[in-house]
């Protein structure tokens, strides 16, 4: 799960990270008050899960309170990438001196958190990490064990000479390694982390995503997950427990089994379809399942056909077509819907699913090229 | 013969008292799988299917003599029935549970290793050894015994491939789910090692997907290690970047773990890389036959080598004799002169 740079500041100071002063705004009102309480030039931040906000004009420079107020009234409502901005960061500007990066993420050759620093902070890190890997510094953490102080000291060493500078980096970054573990995170960075004029050591951007496995014991950091930014079936989807991604195609596809679900996809496309999403149904046969699979995908106007793909293995088929046919009786599809069902029962399934006039198809070859032919011709 | 489980292994059913235990427990017991018992804290004393539930795996270790667990147990609770099983000295762990959180997984994972043990997942389907044995949920109806080892990251899409393998005749050794997670217990290099061991094993199919770089590193130990022909299928060509697909572990991040990647990686090492799952059996038969080809030219050309050879020994041996017996001859010679000469 993503979360935003003000709500991964906020992680970051409860853990004790510096960050500067500042706050959310999601109207222009809002975000006058807060720069007035900074007191001081501001920066107008867009709010939106993508990177290169800054070059789309989303990250913009405030003198003053009316400037913020401008601003912000100008960065609400922008597009950026295709996302709408619906919240702003309003917070204090620093003088950069110097910008460092400082990231943690895990490694999952390794089996490790690995924590990355380098002297090129400010931009892109996999630019730095394709054009001048040397200019980044790798430490493999044993998990157990955790982080030695002089571990994060010398990487420290490895952006700041000054004892003082390297003190305060050493600080951050053992502070960043829990706060990496207390939300679980997969992902925790600091781009970029700078110097001031005082000498201060600031983290001036942070970034925190969320492994989704570790939710279940994350209720605060759950609770920031962003409903606005998120794809409204996606959303739908989470909610009725069905793993979905939304794509562009016209096949829409319900399959048992992420893996089968992909390989599923690829061959749509390998066929000369266009798959519409990734839809894990995973291995119930519930009824309600298939209904809510189906509203979803036929929430996207450019869906031409449905295929459900299920692999029956231990699951019956038989009770898969049943579900099947329940849905049917409860909803009534608005483009052909094409069945494959391979496992146990599957003769019995056949049947139950030829007397209420559904296509069906035998193999995965079969389904996807059934559904791509019937797509066509509507 | 197969890996890592066979007629011997002796399963203990973490969480069988659920509904996932108890139901893949007694599939487990009617594929054939020796299931010695279960755990679950509460309901020790009663069975399930015959099968004998204890409360603690100490005691269930100590009663009934298992060396493997398989764990049907929620993510809030399975990595401590982890941590349990090793403690009581269980060898192989096999971790169904989907959801636990990566950065626990860091931590069970030396822990497992030290205590000289083996854990299979999480969010795996188990593996199953056609005719021995099955510690998992994978379906005992679509395999059949034969040569080829089957290791993937999937479940349902693992059983597609195994049904087409079967169907075209090609049985199978062992078929293993490392599981979808981005932090496993044994990864694709572990059961290539145990693979190439397997005198039964004649051929890996290998299924992975996108995230991660775990097939690159098994392209690696391909190259340098496996004797036996592998072929491959990788899952989400289609599947956009940044968007987890399901799997924890399956997902393109900062423009890596694609599956263009590791097409070309494995390509790279001379593995082909079936078009679509339903197409692996061809492509193995395809490099089995050239496989066999190579062994047999190998054999032919050794043969003609080890000929040549006896040849020019023989050479040596009368060109050795020739020359030995020209100079007993002039030795001769010489010693009849100077014997004339006196």
């Amino acid at each position: 799960m993503k979360i935003h740079e003000y709500q991964a500041k906020q992680i970051f100071a409860e853990g004790g990270i510096p960050v500067p002063p500042g706050d959310m705004a999601t109207t222009s009102l809002e975000a006058v008050a807060i720069a007035e309480k900074v007191g001081k030039p501001v920066m107008v931040k867009a709010q939106v899960h993508v990177g290169g906000r800054g070059k789309a004009g989303g990250i913009k420079y405030a003198e003053n309170a009316e400037a913020a107020k401008v601003l912000a009234q100008t960065i609400l409502g922008m597009d950026i990438k295709g996302l709408t901005v619906k919240k702003v960061l309003v917070t204090a500007a620093e003088d950069i001196i110097t910008e460092s990066y400082v990231g943690i993420i895990l490694d999952r050759a390794t089996k490790q958190p690995v924590i990355m620093v380098s002297p090129a902070g400010g931009v892109d890190i996999e630019e730095v990490a394709a054009k001048t890997p040397e200019k980044i510094f790798k430490l493999y953490v044993d998990p157990v064990l955790g982080l030695k102080s002089y571990q994060a000291r010398n990487l420290a060493y490895k952006l700041y000479r000054d004892i003082n500078q390297v003190r305060q980096a050493t600080d951050i970054i053992m502070k960043l390694y829990d706060v990496f573990w207390k939300v679980d995170a997969s992902l925790a960075e600091i781009n970029p982390l700078i110097t001031n004029p005082s000498g201060e050591v600031i983290a001036l951007d942070a970034k925190i995503n969320i492994d989704d496995n570790g939710l279940f014991r994350q209720r605060e950091v759950a609770a920031m997950r962003d409903l606005d930014a998120e794809e409204p079936s996606e959303l739908q989807a989470r909610e009725a427990d069905l793993s979905y991604v939304k794509l562009d195609g016209n096949i829409g596809c319900i399959v048992n089994g992420a893996g089968l679900a992909m390989a599923t996809m690829d061959l749509v496309k390998r066929y000369g379809g266009e798959p519409a999403n990734f839809l894990d149904i995973g291995g119930s046969s519930s009824p309600q399942k298939v209904v809510t699979a189906m509203n979803i995908i036929l929430s996207d106007s450019n869906v031409e056909a449905i295929l459900i793909n299920i692999f029956g293995g231990i699951t019956r088929c038989d009770d898969v077509a049943n579900g099947i046919v329940e849905a049917f009786k409860q909803f009534k599809p608005s483009v052909p819907v094409v069945v494959r069902l391979t496992g146990t029962n599957e003769q019995k399934a056949a049947d139950i699913l030829r007397s209420i006039n559904l296509p069906y198809a035998d193999t995965l070859d079969n389904v996807v090229k059934k559904a791509i032919e019937l797509a066509g011709m509507e | 013969m197969s890996i890592f489980i066979n007629k011997k292994t002796k399963v203990l059913v973490q969480g069988i008292t659920g509904r996932d235990g108890s139901f893949h427990a007694t599939q487990m017991k009617d594929y054939g799988a020796n299931v010695v018992g279960g755990v679950t804290p509460g309901k020790g004393g009663t069975k399930v299917a015959d099968i004998p539930v204890f409360n603690t795996m100490e005691e269930a270790v100590s009663k009934t003599g298992a060396n493997t667990s398989v764990v049907y147990v929620p993510p809030a609770f399975a990595v401590d029935a982890i941590y349990e099983a090793v403690d009581a000295g269980i060898k192989l762990v096999v971790c169904i549970t989907e959801g636990i959180p990566a950065n626990d997984m860091m931590k069970v994972y030396p822990y497992v290793k030290a205590k000289g043990a083996r854990l299979i997942g999480p969010n795996s389907p188990g593996l199953i050894s056609p005719d021995e044995s099955k510690v998992g949920i994978m379906p005992g109806t679509i395999v059949k015994k034969g040569h080829v080892g089957v290791v993937s990251r999937s479940g349902t899409l693992t059983y597609e491939a195994i049904w087409a393998l079967t169907q075209a005749g090609l049985g199978q050794t062992t078929c293993i789910g490392i599981g979808g997670d981005q932090v496993i217990g044994t990864n694709f290099i572990d059961c290539l090692e145990a693979f190439e061991k397997d005198q039964a094993t004649k051929a890996v199919v290998m299924i992975g997907e996108i995230g991660g770089s775990d097939e690159e590193i098994a392209a690696e130990y391909i190259k340098k290690n496996l004797s036996k022909p592998v072929v491959a299928f990788i899952a989400g060509q289609t599947a956009p970047p940044g968007k987890r697909m399901g799997h924890a572990g399956a997902i393109i991040s900062g423009g890596s773990g694609t599956a263009a990647e590791k097409i070309a990686a494995l390509n790279k090492v001379g593995v082909p890389v079936a078009g679509s799952p339903t197409e692996i059996p061809a492509v193995l038969k395809e490099l089995m036959a050239k496989a066999g080809k190579k062994a047999a030219g190998t054999v032919k050309k050794a043969a003609k080598a080890a000929t040549k050879k006896t040849a020019t020994k023989a050479k040596v041996k009368k060109t050795t004799a020739k020359a030995a017996a020209k100079k007993k001859s002039s030795a001769k010679k010489t010693a009849l002169k100077r014997k004339k000469k006196q």
